[in-house]
């Protein structure tokens, strides 16, 4: 069972889709109060096991338990937020009405609206269409519903894909400082120089579990410079 | 029971039909100007006749229609995912479409039939408001089977093939071409199982009535049935984990 520190404690995960194994035997344990980044190549799994997390990938075996919970359990809805790879906002709407009926539906107060447009740098943006925004805009909305109310747990795929360096950077700054509120960010990314923005690291390849520590312990362990290499070093040692 | 979800959701999706005009023009015209065709090209008994069953049938269409495709595409582009991760119920989704569509057939309702009777002369000896009333449960069925069939709908196009699918035999079985007792015994049966069966019935009901009778309530009863029957398989075919 997690213990009161583990905000996620996945054991013995199995997602099998299609017929084919897309994680075969996952176990982890992940802090709260932490960011944690979970990297690999596409296609290794990590969207599926963020799904997993949130509750809504169906699994074949194993438990992920989630604040003392099963993931997906009713009581979660409201302390588990959860932003998809691709934005899922009403492109029809503003950006304003996006943010209050997700407010409404989490009741949330209306006040975390304006909160929300600052945060994800969209305030004078509000009354505009999503379908009128760009990319990486949309993005922003989405990520924006997810820090409306009081999340204990923000599960993030790839949020930062097509930013700007500027945006991409006071976004990090915003998830460290959710950290210090005791939130425990996990947050996925194929770009692997985003790594050393994490407090720890996981790292994913066909299902399976690579390595978890920090970006120090990784490097250390695997005697390499960069996280590029220390993931070509772990697959290779996975080969022999 | 909590509303503020089903009256959040109704809400927004109102919002989003608002923000699209080309739509709620579509809706409002093209029935009235279907009515005005029909009123011109058929005589006057014939319109008195068939007229009524229309103004039934027009909400259920379009309001399938509207659902199939709005659903859809709250499944592919994610937001139904997303809000099946928060505390939603699928009863406060659905029931919010319900009201949505709902509050929108009334308006519908209200121009189609106020042209039919004030501009093209329609005339029943029963009371418009009947026929208003037929129009809002005919629309929530329409919505309760547009969102049960874009379960089965993995694209818009398959969607929109779901109407001639659903609606087109219930129109050829549904006593406007040939009267149900005339039907051969088997197609009968089918009949009697249909919806808008009792959706068409329940309007010549007020045609040749001056008062609602029996069978009318009868037969708003048994659509109102099959309307907690669609909209409750809708809601069971919303999924919170899936594959």
């Amino acid at each position: 069972m997690a213990t009161q520190s583990s905000a996620i404690t996945v054991e013995n995960l199995q997602v099998v889709r299609g017929g084919k194994p897309v994680i075969a035997d996952l176990t982890v344990e992940v802090p709260r109060g932490q960011v944690v980044g979970l990297l690999g190549p596409s296609g290794s799994g990590k969207s599926t096991l963020i799904r997993a997390i949130v509750g809504v990938q169906i699994v074949a075996g194993g438990t992920v338990v989630v604040l003392g919970e099963s993931a997906g359990a009713p009581s979660l809805r409201d302390r588990v937020a959860y932003v998809t790879q691709s934005p899922s906002v009403y492109s029809d709407l503003s950006v304003v009405a996006n943010l209050r009926y997700f407010a409404d539906i989490l009741g949330a107060p209306r006040s975390d609206v304006d909160r929300v447009l600052h945060e994800v740098d969209l305030t004078e943006y509000a009354d505009r269409r999503v379908m009128r925004l760009s990319g990486g805009q949309i993005s922003r909305v989405s990520l924006g519903v997810a820090l409306l109310g009081k999340p204990e747990v923000l599960v993030l795929d790839e949020p930062t894909v097509g930013l700007d360096p500027l945006l991409r950077r006071d976004l990090w700054a915003l998830f460290h400082r959710l950290a210090q509120q005791g939130i425990t960010l996990l947050v996925s990314s194929h770009v692997m120089d985003e790594a050393s923005r994490c407090d720890r690291l996981m790292l994913l390849r066909s299902g399976e579990l690579l390595a978890f520590g920090t970006f120090a312990e990784l490097l250390q362990q695997t005697g390499t410079s960069d996280i590029e290499q220390a993931f070509l070093r772990l697959v290779e040692g996975d080969a022999a | 029971m909590n509303l503020r979800r089903p009256g959040a959701t109704a809400q927004r999706v109102l919002g989003q039909l608002r923000n699209d005009p080309r739509t709620i023009a579509l809706l409002l015209v093209v029935p009235s100007a279907l009515m005005g065709l029909l009123a011109w090209i058929v005589s006057e008994e014939d319109f008195d006749q068939y007229g009524p069953p229309l103004l039934g049938i027009f909400p259920l269409i379009v309001m399938f229609l509207v659902t199939s495709v709005a659903t859809l595409r709250e499944r592919s582009s994610g937001t139904l995912e997303r809000l099946l991760t928060m505390p939603i119920s699928k009863a406060d989704f659905v029931f919010g479409y319900a009201v949505a569509f709902g509050a929108f057939a009334i308006v519908q309702a209200l121009v189609v039939s106020g042209l039919s009777f004030g501009i093209f002369d329609l005339d029943v000896r029963g009371s418009g408001w009947l026929l208003v009333l037929v129009a809002v449960v005919d629309a929530l069925l329409g919505t309760g089977m547009g969102l049960f069939v874009s379960a089965f709908a993995a694209t818009e196009f398959q969607a929109v093939q779901f109407m001639p699918a659903f609606i087109l035999p219930q129109l050829l079985l549904c006593g406007i071409i040939t009267p149900r007792d005339e039907l051969p015994t088997a197609l009968q049966w089918v009949s009697d199982v249909l919806p808008m069966s009792y959706a068409v019935d329940a309007t010549q009901q007020v045609m040749i009535s001056a008062t609602a009778t029996a069978e009318f309530w009868r037969s708003i009863a048994v659509v109102a049935g099959f309307m907690v029957l669609a909209l409750s398989g809708g809601a069971a075919t919303l999924r919170r984990r899936t594959t």
